[in-house]
Order: C-alpha cells, then sequence, then structure tokens
C-alpha cells in the first residue's frame, strides 16, 4: 500500500466558514428538537408542538378552490399556449401581468390608500433575497443599518453575512408598548457613530415581527423625519400588511409618503412577499418597491441573482388579477387569523399569562418574565429549556429576536389546526398550574 | 443568459500595475528627504521641504488615484475614445456620472445632498451601454417575425435553444395540469410537517441526478446528497465564489470566455477574475503553460489565487476538454493547492462526435483530489426552461456543500416549479428522447449554419457544443483592432440587422471574432441571415 501523504487542506473563504448564518442559536435550536419529535395529531399525541414558526396555514383551502377552478393559471390554457414564452422568459424585468397583480394586490392590502406604480416593482426570490439585495445596494462593507429591537433573527444572517454590513439595534421596551421612540433612534444613531460606524439606513418591519403589531401614524412620522435629518435610507418590511386583523389599522410607509405629496421619499424603499399573506413561503415570491429611480434599476439586475421562476409568476398572475379572488382572500384570512389571534389570548389568560396587545401577524408576544427567577438572559434561556422539553413547545426566547428584557416570548398560532392549538394551550396551562403549586 | 449588462475589463491587468506604481513613487520621494533633513538644508529648510515635499506627494496621490478611478469607471477606454457609432456620446458620459456616483456625494452628516449608495451600484451603471445590452434593446424594440416585422433585427446574440422547446411543450400539454393539481394537495400535507430545505427537495435532487447523469451517457453516476439546487446557474457561480475566495482574492479564467462571469463571480462578492487568453493558433484551446504563467505573475503581483473556472463545453468557442487536459488541470491545482470549477451547463448539448468527458468522471476516479472539484450545471440550456431558474452546485467537499446550502436561501427554486419538473425528469423515456432529439437537430442546424457562414468566406472554430459558432470576421474589418471590430459590429446590427456577439464581450485579446447563436433559429432563417451578412461582407471587402 502507498505511503499516504499529508495533502494541504484546499481552503474556503471568510464567507463560508463564518458562523453569521446564526443557525448555532437557541432560536433554531429549538427547531432540531421539534424535527426529532414532532407532534402529530394521531399518531405522535407527545411530541413537540412547532410554534416558532411564521407561517400561515389558515387559509389554504382559498388557494386550493382556486387552483381546481382555473386550471389555465397552472396549465397555461390547453395546449399551454403561452408556454414557450414562459419558459424562455428570464427577463430581470419580471412579467409585466405580474407585477401589474403585485401592484394591484398591495394597493388592496392598504384599501387603496395608497398607489403602487408596477413599474417600480422589483422581484425576488423571497423576502430573505430582497432585504439582502436592499443591503448591499444601500450600504458599503463595514456601514451600519438601525433596527429597531426585539427584531427578526433572520435579519442577522440575510443582512450580514454577504453584504459585511453592522446591525446597530434601536432599543424598544414594555414602558411603552416596545414603540421607536426618537430619542431611541438618536442613542442608536450616536452608539453607531462612537464604534465609527457610518449609518446608511433604518429598517423597520410594520407590522413588526415578533411583537405582532402595527406602528403608529405618530411614531412612522418620526422615524421618517428621522431618516431625513440624518439623510439616510428608510426600508419597510411590510411583509405582514396582509396579516393585520383589521384593514384599517395598518398605516404603510406609502401612506405617509401620499400625503407628504412624495417628499423625500427617493430615501423610502418597502420590501413585501407573499410567504406570510398568502401562506406559500415555498413559491418563493419577494419584491421590493422603491421609490428612487437608481436603487429600482440597480435592484433589476440584481435580481438575476435571485429571479423567480417565470411559471410561478405566471400562476400567481392569474391568481391576484382575479379581483375577485384577492378582496375575498384578504377578507376571509383577517377574520380567521383575527379569530385565532383571539382563541389564543382568551387561552393565555385562562392560564394567568398576558402577552403585548397585538392587532397582526401570526404570532403573539407573550410575557412570562414573572416565572424568571432573576430578571436575566440566563433566567429566560432556562425557562425556554423548561418549556421545549416539558411543557413540548417550540417557541421563540425574547433574546434570540434582541430584546433588552428578558422574559418576553413570541408564540406562533396560524402555522396549525384549531385542535393543535387548543392542545397546545391546555399544555400552558396545566405547567401554569403546577408552578402556581410549587 | 439573462439580459444583464456585460462589463470590458480589457484593462483590469493593467489598472492591478498602476496600483503597484502608486507606492513606488512614495518611496522615490521619502529617500531624497532623508538627505535634507539630515543637514544639508539646516533647520528651516529641514522643516519646510519635507512639508512641501509632502503635500506634493498627496496632491500627486490624489491627481495618480482620480485617473485610476477614471479607469476603474471607464471599464472600456477604447470604446469611449473610438466608436463610430451614435451611441458614443451617450458613453462619454458614463465616466464622468459614476465618478460623481462613487465618490462625489456628501456624506449622510451634509443632509444637502441626495442620500447615497453604496460603491456597487456605480459599477454596474457603468456597464448598461456595452455592446452587449445596446444589441438587446435594440431587438427588443424591433424584433424580427417572419410575418409580422420581416425586416426586423434577428437575434444571434441570446444563448437560447428553441429547436427543442416543442418537445417540452409537449410533454407539458399532456401532463401539467394533472401534475400540478396533484402536487397542491401533496405541498399543503407536507408543508403542515415540515418547511421546505433551501437547498431544493430531496426528491427533485434525485431527479436532478438522474437527468445529470443521463446527460453524461451515464457515465458519471452523481449522488443525490451531493447536490445543493438553486434558482439558476447565476447564483451557483455566485454561491461557489463567495464560498471559496475572500474579498480580493482571485480566479483564473481562460478567455475567451461567457460574459455573465464579470457579474457572477466579481459583482457583489469582491472577488476578482485574471483573463488567460487561449490563442486562434490553438484553436483557443486551454493551455496549462498559460495558466501558470498567469498564476505566477498573479503572485508576483500580490494577488492570491483561490481556484480556476472553466466551461465545458466552452462559451463562445464549443471546446470540449480532453480527458487529457482535464487530468492536466488536476495536477495544475493540486500543485497550486487551489480549486476547480467546472461549468458544464452545455454538457446536454453537444452535437459532434467528440466524447464528451465531464469533471465528475475523474472525481469518480481519484478520491485524493475530489476536494478541490466543483461542478456547476442548469437546466437552462439542456432543457431549454432558462425562465424556471433551476441550477446546481455539485461537489465532494463537505465544506463547501455546507455553506452552499445555507446560501441558497437567497436563491431558492420555487416549489410548484420543483413539483413539475420532478415529474418531468423522472419520465426517463421523455429525458431519453429530448436529449437524443435536441442534439440531433444542434447537429444540423449547426451544420447548415457553418456552411452559409462558409460559402461567404467565414470560417468557425470546429465546436462540439453548445448553440455557438465562433466566427472568424477579421478579414471583414478595417482596422485589426477592437475599434474595427465594433464598427462591424454595429453595422451588423444597425445595417445586416443583425443581432451577434463581439469577442470583446467575451475578453478576447484577438480581434475580428464574434459569437453566434444558432439554436434561435429555424432551418428557413439561416438563408435570410446569411443573405443579410453577405451585404454587410461585400462592402466590407470593398473597403
Amino acid at each position: 500500500m502507498a505511503i499516504e501523504i499529508e495533502q494541504p487542506r484546499v481552503g474556503l473563504s471568510k464567507v463560508a466558514v463564518s458562523k453569521t448564518h446564526g443557525e448555532d442559536s437557541p432560536y433554531f435550536a429549538g427547531w432540531k428538537a421539534y424535527d426529532e419529535n414532532p407532534y402529530h395529531e394521531t399518531s405522535n399525541q407527545s411530541g413537540v408542538i412547532q410554534m416558532g414558526l411564521a407561517e400561515n396555514q389558515v387559509s389554504f383551502d382559498l388557494l386550493e378552490k382556486y387552483l381546481e377552478e382555473h386550471s389555465e393559471a397552472s396549465s397555461w390554457g390547453k395546449g399551454a399556449p403561452g408556454f414557450r414564452e414562459n419558459a424562455l422568459f428570464q427577463d430581470y424585468h419580471g412579467l409585466k401581468s405580474f407585477r401589474q397583480a403585485m401592484a394591484s394586490f398591495m394597493e388592496q392590502i392598504r384599501g387603496g390608500r395608497a398607489k403602487f406604480d408596477p413599474d417600480r416593482i422589483v422581484l425576488t426570490a423571497g423576502a430573505t433575497a430582497a432585504n439582502e439585495l436592499l443591503t448591499f445596494i444601500l450600504a458599503d462593507p463595514g456601514d451600519a443599518l438601525l433596527i429597531p429591537t426585539p427584531y427578526y433573527p433572520g435579519f442577522d444572517r440575510d443582512l450580514r453575512w454577504r453584504t459585511g454590513v453592522n446591525i446597530v439595534p434601536i432599543h424598544c421596551d414594555s414602558s411603552n408598548n416596545f414603540q421607536i421612540t426618537p430619542e431611541a433612534m438618536e442613542a442608536a444613531y450616536q452608539s453607531a457613530e462612537s464604534m465609527n460606524l457610518k449609518v446608511r439606513g433604518i429598517l423597520i418591519t410594520n407590522p413588526s415581527n415578533p411583537l405582532g403589531a402595527t406602528i403608529q401614524r405618530s411614531a412612522l412620522e418620526q422615524i421618517l423625519d428621522f431618516a431625513v435629518n440624518k439623510n439616510i435610507h428608510l426600508v419597510s418590511d411590510e411583509i405582514y400588511s396582509g396579516s393585520t386583523f383589521s384593514s384599517s389599522e395598518f398605516i404603510s410607509i406609502a401612506e405617509i409618503l401620499e400625503t407628504r405629496g412624495y417628499k423625500d421619499a427617493e430615501r423610502v424603499h418597502i420590501v413585501y412577499s407573499l410567504s406570510k399573506d398568502l401562506g406559500l413561503p415555498g413559491f418563493r415570491v419577494g419584491t421590493i418597491y422603491s421609490y428612487n429611480d437608481q436603487v429600482v434599476t440597480t435592484a433589476r439586475r440584481m435580481s438575476s441573482f435571485t429571479l423567480i421562476s417565470s411559471q410561478t409568476q405566471h400562476l400567481l398572475a392569474c391568481m391576484l388579477s382575479n379581483k375577485e379572488f384577492s378582496e375575498n382572500y384578504i377578507k376571509t384570512n383577517r377574520e380567521r387569523l383575527s379569530k385565532r389571534y383571539d382563541m389564543i389570548i382568551k387561552g393565555l389568560k385562562k392560564a394567568g399569562i398576558e402577552c403585548l396587545k397585538g392587532n397582526a401577524g401570526l404570532f403573539c408576544w407573550m410575557n412570562l418574565s414573572p416565572l424568571l427567577e432573576k430578571p436575566t438572559r440566563e433566567s429566560e434561556l432556562a425557562l425556554w429549556k423548561v418549556i421545549l422539553n416539558e411543557v413540548k413547545l417550540n417557541i421563540s426566547p425574547g433574546s434570540s429576536c434582541h430584546c433588552s428584557e428578558p422574559g418576553w416570548f413570541r408564540v406562533c398560532f396560524a402555522n396549525m389546526s384549531e385542535q393543535t392549538l387548543e392542545i397546545a394551550l391546555e399544555r400552558i396551562r396545566k405547567f401554569m398550574e403546577q408552578r402556581k403549586r410549587n | 443568459m439573462t439580459q444583464t449588462r456585460y462589463s470590458r475589463s480589457r484593462s483590469s491587468d493593467t489598472e492591478k500595475e498602476n496600483t503597484g506604481g502608486g507606492g513606488g513613487a512614495a518611496m522615490r520621494v521619502i529617500v531624497p528627504l532623508q538627505g535634507v533633513v539630515q543637514g544639508r538644508g539646516g533647520l528651516v529648510l529641514g522643516s519646510i521641504i519635507p512639508c512641501a515635499l509632502f503635500y506634493f506627494l498627496q496632491f500627486y496621490l490624489k491627481r495618480h488615484r482620480n485617473d485610476l478611478d477614471d479607469q476603474n469607471n471607464s471599464n472600456s477606454p477604447g470604446l469611449n475614445s473610438t466608436t463610430g457609432s451614435a451611441s458614443s456620446g451617450k458613453l462619454a458620459e458614463l465616466p464622468a456620472l459614476t465618478r460623481n456616483l462613487s465618490r462625489g456625494l456628501p456624506s449622510p452628516r451634509s443632509p444637502r445632498g441626495p442620500v447615497s449608495v453604496s460603491g456597487r451600484v456605480s459599477r454596474i451603471v457603468k456597464g448598461a451601454d456595452s455592446p452587449y445590452y445596446v444589441g438587446l434593446r435594440r431587438v427588443k424594440e424591433d424584433p424580427y417575425d417572419e410575418l409580422s416585422n420581416p425586416n426586423g433585427i434577428i437575434q444571434l446574440g441570446l444563448a437560447e435553444n428553441k429547436l427543442s422547446l416543442d418537445l417540452v411543450k409537449h410533454w407539458l400539454a399532456e401532463n401539467a395540469e394533472q401534475v400540478i393539481l396533484r402536487n397542491w394537495k401533496e405541498l399543503s400535507i407536507s408543508r403542515i410537517a415540515t418547511y421546505q430545505p433551501f437547498d431544493g427537495l430531496m426528491e427533485f435532487k434525485v431527479a436532478v441526478a438522474g437527468f445529470m447523469s443521463q446527460v453524461t451517457a451515464k457515465a458519471v453516476s452523481f449522488d443525490p446528497s451531493q447536490v445543493v439546487l438553486t434558482a439558476g446557474s447565476t447564483p451557483a457561480i455566485e454561491i461557489l465564489s463567495f464560498c471559496l475566495a475572500d474579498v480580493g482574492n482571485a480566479f483564473l479564467v481562460p478567455t475567451p470566455c461567457y460574459p455573465g462571469y464579470d457579474r457572477d463571480v466579481k459583482w457583489r462578492t469582491g472577488v476578482e477574475i485574471i483573463h488567460v487568453p487561449c490563442r486562434s493558433a490553438d484553436d483557443f484551446n486551454l493551455s496549462i503553460a498559460a495558466l501558470d504563467r498567469a498564476f505566477n505573475q498573479a503572485k508576483k503581483r500580490g494577488l492570491k489565487v483561490r481556484g480556476i473556472i472553466i466551461s465545458n463545453p466552452s462559451n463562445p468557442v464549443g471546446n470540449l476538454l480532453s480527458r487529457d487536459t482535464l487530468y492536466s488541470l488536476l495536477d495544475f491545482a493540486r500543485e497550486k493547492n487551489i480549486h476547480i470549477v467546472s461549468n458544464e451547463i452545455l454538457a446536454g448539448s453537444t452535437h459532434g462526435n467528440e466524447e464528451f468527458v465531464s469533471i465528475a468522471e475523474i472525481m469518480d476516479l481519484d478520491d485524493v483530489d475530489r476536494k478541490r472539484v466543483h461542478l456547476v450545471y442548469g437546466l437552462s440550456k439542456d432543457l431549454s426552461l432558462p425562465g424556471f431558474r433551476v441550477g446546481v452546485i455539485y461537489s465532494h467537499n463537505e465544506e463547501v456543500l455546507a455553506a452552499a446550502k445555507k446560501l441558497t436561501r437567497f436563491s431558492t427554486i420555487s416549489s410548484p416549479t420543483q413539483c413539475l419538473l420532478i415529474s418531468m425528469l423522472s419520465d426517463a423515456k421523455f429525458v431519453q428522447t429530448f436529449i437524443t432529439i435536441n442534439r440531433e437537430r444542434l447537429q444540423r442546424t449547426y451544420a447548415l449554419f457553418v456552411a452559409g457562414l462558409k460559402k461567404l468566406g467565414i470560417k468557425c472554430i470546429k465546436s462540439s457544443g453548445g448553440f455557438y459558432c465562433w466566427a472568424d470576421m477579421s478579414g471583414l474589418i478595417r482596422s485589426y483592432s477592437e475599434k474595427g471590430e465594433l464598427e462591424l459590429w454595429d453595422k451588423l446590427l444597425n445595417i445586416a440587422k443583425v443581432n451577434v456577439t463581439p469577442g470583446s464581450c467575451c475578453h478576447c485579446i484577438e480581434p475580428g471574432w464574434f459569437r453566434f447563436c444558432f439554436a434561435t433559429l429555424t432551418e428557413k432563417d439561416i438563408p435570410i441571415v446569411t443573405d443579410r451578412i453577405q451585404k454587410v461582407s461585400e462592402t466590407c471587402k470593398l473597403n
């Protein structure tokens, strides 16, 4: 046998070996526990119930019904006349019919209070890609984005990993229901400056993840003023805009701009996706809507790295331009989410647990701080482990969302059936009773 | 190929030399300074002269940096100064505009100016008027149609294969509806159980691995667990660039090459490309000696080479890499301890008599070097489905696979498309028929097209794969230069009304070569194209 010679290992890049993907954090560790022992209504009733996944499964039947009745959406019609162009279509402008359908869908969600121009829509394979793309365009490596806490844990990865951009948190707390204040924004800006980081923008999620609440008009005005004042960009991730429980409570930054006559609009960019509102995360449909021509042009060219399948564009263009379908869907989806929300709030209240008052999203922001041994992150994680391993519920600890106050948890309610939700609430109730007794 | 700009970085090599020059100039000032300070001029002169020299140095470097930026921004200096076409005025404007974008914007602290964007923006703006982009735009405005627009521009600049689309369309017409409805129901059940893996559904990986195996005539068996799927081979190449190289590192790329590498490999990654020219005397075949020279030159300049990117079959020439060349390439990579990325996106579109050897076949036999070789593939070319966005990274390197999988979250393939294609690719009979008929049609059309060009006295390099003829039209250009080549391109576009890709877009250093994509043509179109080219070639010969 030949002598084994040690070959020099061919190296990988810093990006490849970096831990910025964040998959070692507790947010993702809970998923592992779920994957190993997933709850099932009949075959595994003692398994872990997944309440850490913000997916919307309450209105899937509406989509199924549409497809059954409109086969031309999925097969390009009898004999597939439109197929040839569709299969060859890889223009990064995207199908015009699809952009028009998206623009009108976004208008419908906002009750017609804002107008969207289809030519300002850039398509990407999901909001994850949209957020990363905007970061590549608005900031250079080493620069910073300001983001209010608590925020979606995925931002740490999506906005920072390949871009080399930093996130500086804007701290919000329960004293004012976690609302964003000018003082907090200024403090974050100063903090970035003291670290010698150039701030390029502020990114808000409205409705907020994980709070499950819309941002108030006055706060939006202040945020826009702040961005104008510092001459930075404002990115508004409105991915949950169609999941507000009542149409009138959501105010989009687009509406603020409209009332201001679109002055200062060139710094504003809206991110949207169909993953949450339509419950189609697998379709990978995201959009960037920018009021800045240069950003639109660049984003479009950059979207070559993340185009949406033309087949999917065609299918969704048919579906969303069907006004009857889209109006009914938006209305029904809102009602069902609202109902689920009421159900979980009542159930938690019965168990003696309070939540932040919410009005949107697929989750609620639960306050378990009274149960903490000490008001520390360690206590919060200890409690989270107990809930995962003993109560067998996977919920998201606030620390993974960078919440500065320990004890808050995000609990998703739309990714399961009503029966499963009942069972989850029952488990929580039992757990709380046991703790009271001890 | 997606319709985006292609930058012309022919000046990229000279740029690097200038960067070195700046440092040298500084040294030449500091040394004489010592003499002054030490005593010949006294204390006053010893203070004033160094200060003066310091300021002059700053001034010199600043001006020098301005020139560098001009070269950086106007990536195609040749184009700016010499093109005679109507668009040249616009081109001259571009460098000034981009200089403002990248450096002239006020900082956020002075709110008077517009809000600034990143440096990446300026890098994409300047390529917008390259011949490739201009040509595509003109075709869009005035596309040829046999009946409705017989005087329109015929598209030979986009690498699409329309020859066998009818086969795919037929399969879809028969099967798509049931497939999609069935998948819709299954989708809802499966989603309740688990969330979607970003690097593709396992069944789709199995189907794609099987297809890749059929494409290589079963010479290779691809392991689905080593397949990473992403939304097109464009992100596949970018992801590998992110994984294999750091900012400022470089890849060696033999030229002429796919124009899109400038975007895919360099744009967001900050990685450089070092072009390694192949010569017409060698039929543009890869030369290991040339690679070696380029590697050593890079090393001298302090540029770290992390890998080589090859295309096999190659774009635009259509060469296949022989088994021997692949082994030599592997030896070279092993010696330098670098990666090899093999873009085999046209593997199923071979049409010559030569045997196609995938680098994966070599990998099957050679255990030692598996970790340094990575394959890129996709369904855009071989299955004529560029719109569906299916790209593949195939590797034996666990670390690369792990990182690549995580990065696919930014470019995931749409699930209904995955489901549809699982059914299509699992239909072995359809796949086999498609591959065979597609090859026959490519061979026939290629032969007809090459013969047509030959009658005009235009010779092509013998191609064994892909959709292109790589034609030598240097006999028709007025001056043997890039300027001459672009003048001919312009005539072909505006007079002959045929959109082709000039060799300079592919970074070919020998002027006069053009890339014609013949797979968009029917047999009827070919004489129309050759007639139109003849008109222009006659006028060129007269000159």
